[in-house]
């Protein structure tokens, strides 16, 4: 079914590397706007610290806003990294080759911005390091392990470690040919001592092949771990809304739907900007699209079910919470536009062949569902806390300030620069496992009968 | 009734199976500090409200504070109406930190801020919160406040700063104390003299100020203490008792007969 690349391994190195060495205008205008919005970030993050949390949007009783919603949105769209490259390489889907750097790139970016936000958020960031980790051995303070803001940090980290891990060891081939082909010295001495000697020996790649096979089967806990834990910040509370044991899985499911979407639109903006149309063609997006259907329609279950156990306890406070989040406005738009942008009309369209395969419709879709799945978040973190108990003197709404709008910005164009920049540093097309999956479809002719070139070990 | 406070009376056997309000904390010095309010007797004058305030130098609440609703007020006065117009009824409810034997709070701050003391109190520690305000999330009672100023008063009011109390700084989240700073004087006094700490000795600000009594404050672990003989009135309830949080204060309210049923919810 799907049409092999069908390029030399000349062509491929050289394509794939490309922008690695090469200084397109472009990119200077975009890093600069994107570091002109990360500048207006940390302004903010500045006043913040001289201000206060009083220019955010916060007030009594709710104290958590955008920025906990965009940590649970960034941190959605990391699980794509595992998700393509953990679990498709142990699938031994051929098609994921060319998306993998990208998705475990993209993880590590939207895992570092993620973390950002808990800092940006708590009342005295220059604090929160201080005591989050216990490092103060002598005087016996620890921090508190029945809290979920002391499990996530160790979820998160041990994430962020192993995918940069991961992306090291896959990386490390592509480094070596980088390193055979840079002309700069500078550059030749860099991605020398980054490829670690590596020189394509048999036990080179024999150790290579297995510690990355190793890895992903190492990395799945973690699959199920990160989010699940993200979601257990809301609900190991009592607070309606958040109160839910199915959180986890759902929360887990909606993290994979936003993060290959947002695979989807990297790819295909690499696709343009990168000139790798050779490399993501058609079939790679039909694939992540078909994949994307059945991850969307099972996240849609999870959103029921959220919806279902919700009504079923008949716990008033939850119940309300739900009428508020379906029936009252401003949230009735919200929960419409999120059902719309986050599935009907994605998942509608992706079941038609011609629509994943057309890469404008596929970049438009992806992005809805990312749209969706953030107000998704929101509405799943803010209406709880505006209606906490039957204490109606302690309603109050949650209404988002210009700071919380920049902040958001600095965060969205610190994920587009981190993976820019990587990618203009570092090959960000795995070259190596490309050419692998081309070797793997070579056949030989054995009298008449073309069988297959090489054969695969267990 | 509310089980937390029936947990000193309760026969051997039934207190080996916990119950799942029991005061998960035994307390170590004796105490367990709690309150009893009668709703029935509040007539909503805000006069515990206006000590609070003074008593632990929390910044005055101006007009447009209250309007960001980030104004903090340790104690509130909750108004309700019962019934229809025009047999309505305003009911007055002060609602403080519950000092929950299961606290929601206690829990999720990563930091140990706050915690249970001996004393059978939520106790915040200023010192260490670094504001992520979960627990102010959590608490289902919304007594936690985040204060998103550093604190000031104009002069001359800046004179009147009680000297026992902490002046928080800004970022972090700050609550009803019980007025600790008098407990603990008292039980040192009580120390120094050699015997216990009588009923009715401690008073925190605002019980001191209840002109019809309707705040009771004492000693839930000391049997003969008003409190406790007031906190098994038939009219006595917990505040969101359904959450199972077994708060420390007890409140009583008369019920109406021709209401029952009629408001499931409300507490």
């Amino acid at each position: 079914m799907q049409e092999p690349v069908t390029v030399d391994r000349e062509t491929a190195n050289r394509e794939l590397l490309d922008f690695v060495f090469a200084w397109p205008k472009w990119f200077f205008a975009t890093t600069g706007l994107l570091g002109a919005v990360i500048t207006l970030g940390l302004i903010i993050f500045l006043l913040l610290m001289i201000f206060g949390l009083q220019l955010f949007g916060y007030a009594h009783p709710v104290y958590w806003g955008f920025p906990v919603v965009n940590f649970v949105f960034w941190i959605g769209v990391s699980h794509a990294g595992i998700m393509v490259s953990a679990i498709l390489r142990l699938a031994q889907a051929e098609w994921r080759r060319p998306v993998t750097r990208a998705a475990e790139v993209l993880t590590i970016f939207s895992l570092m911005t993620a973390m950002t936000f808990p800092i940006i958020h708590s009342g005295r960031p220059w604090r929160t390091l201080y005591w989050e980790f216990p490092y103060d051995w002598m005087r016996g303070i620890w921090p508190n392990p029945r809290s979920p803001l002391v499990w996530d940090p160790a979820a998160i980290f041990t994430y962020l470690t192993s995918t940069v891990m991961f992306v090291y060891i896959a990386l490390l081939p592509d480094l070596a040919l980088a390193r055979d082909r840079v002309k700069n010295p500078i550059g030749k001495a860099v991605y020398g001592v980054l490829s670690l000697g590596f020189r394509g020996t048999t036990r080179q790649w024999r150790i290579q092949a297995i510690a990355g096979i190793l890895l992903s089967a190492l990395i799945l806990p973690i699959f199920v771990s990160v989010h699940s834990i993200v979601s257990w910040d809301f609900a190991v509370t009592i607070i309606p809304g958040w109160h839910n044991t199915v959180f986890a899985p759902y929360f887990v499911i909606g993290a994979v739907h936003s993060g290959v979407s947002a695979v989807v639109t990297v790819m295909i903006v690499m696709r343009y900007a990168f000139g790798l149309k050779n490399f993501i063609t058609k079939d790679h997006i039909d694939s992540l699209a078909r994949l994307l259907i059945i991850v969307a329609t099972v996240w849609l279950f999870f959103f029921m079910l959220d919806f279902m156990f919700g009504l079923y306890g008949t716990e008033p406070a939850e119940v309300d919470t739900w009428q508020r989040r379906l029936m009252e406005p401003p949230w009735t738009a919200i929960a419409i536009i999120f059902i719309i942008t986050g599935y009907i009309i994605p998942v509608g369209l992706w079941l038609f062949r011609r629509v994943r395969r057309n890469f404008f419709l596929m970049f438009v879709t992806t992005v809805l569902v990312n749209i969706g799945m953030w107000l998704e978040r929101y509405m799943i973190v803010i209406p709880g806390l505006e209606r906490k108990s039957n204490l109606t003197f302690q309603y109050g709404d949650y209404l988002p300030s210009a700071a919380e709008f920049g902040i958001i910005a600095a965060q969205l164009a610190l994920v587009i620069a981190g993976f820019l920049v990587f990618s203009k540093l570092l090959p960000i097309m795995p070259a190596a496992d490309i050419k692998e999956g081309q070797i793997l479809r070579d056949e030989i002719k054995v009298g008449r009968a073309r069988v297959p070139a090489t054969m695969r070990e267990a | 009734m509310a089980s937390a406070t029936d947990t000193a009376e309760l026969p051997v056997v039934a207190a080996a199976a916990t119950l799942p309000t029991d005061d998960p904390h035994p307390e170590t010095d004796g105490h367990r500090w709690g309150m009893v309010i009668d709703a029935d007797k509040c007539t909503g004058c805000q006069a515990c409200v206006v000590a609070c305030q003074s008593e632990n130098n929390l910044a005055l609440n101006e007009e447009n504070r209250v309007i960001e609703r980030r104004a903090k007020t340790w104690i509130r006065i909750e108004r309700y109406w019962e019934g229809e117009w025009p047999n309505a009824k305003a009911r007055f409810l002060p609602v403080l930190c519950q000092h929950c034997g299961n606290a929601p709070c206690e829990t999720v701050c990563p930091v140990w801020a706050t915690y249970h003391n001996p004393d059978g109190l939520n106790v915040q520690v200023y010192n260490r919160c670094i504001g992520t305000r979960f627990c102010a999330n959590a608490c289902p009672y919304s007594v936690r406040y985040f204060n998103f100023w550093e604190p000031e008063w104009p002069s001359p009011m800046d004179r009147q700063l009680n000297p026992d109390v902490t002046v928080r700084t800004k970022g972090i989240v700050e609550k009803c104390t019980f007025c600790i700073h008098r407990i603990n004087r008292t039980k040192r006094q009580a120390d120094r003299d050699g015997r216990p700490v009588a009923d009715g000795e401690v008073e925190p600000a605002c019980v001191q100020a209840c002109p019809t009594t309707a705040l009771v404050f004492g000693d839930l672990n000391d049997s003969d203490s008003k409190v406790s003989e007031l906190s098994h009135s038939k009219r006595a309830y917990s505040l969101l008792d359904s959450l199972g949080t077994a708060p420390a204060i007890t409140y009583l309210k008369k019920v109406d007969p021709s209401h029952v049923g009629e408001e499931e919810a409300g507490h």
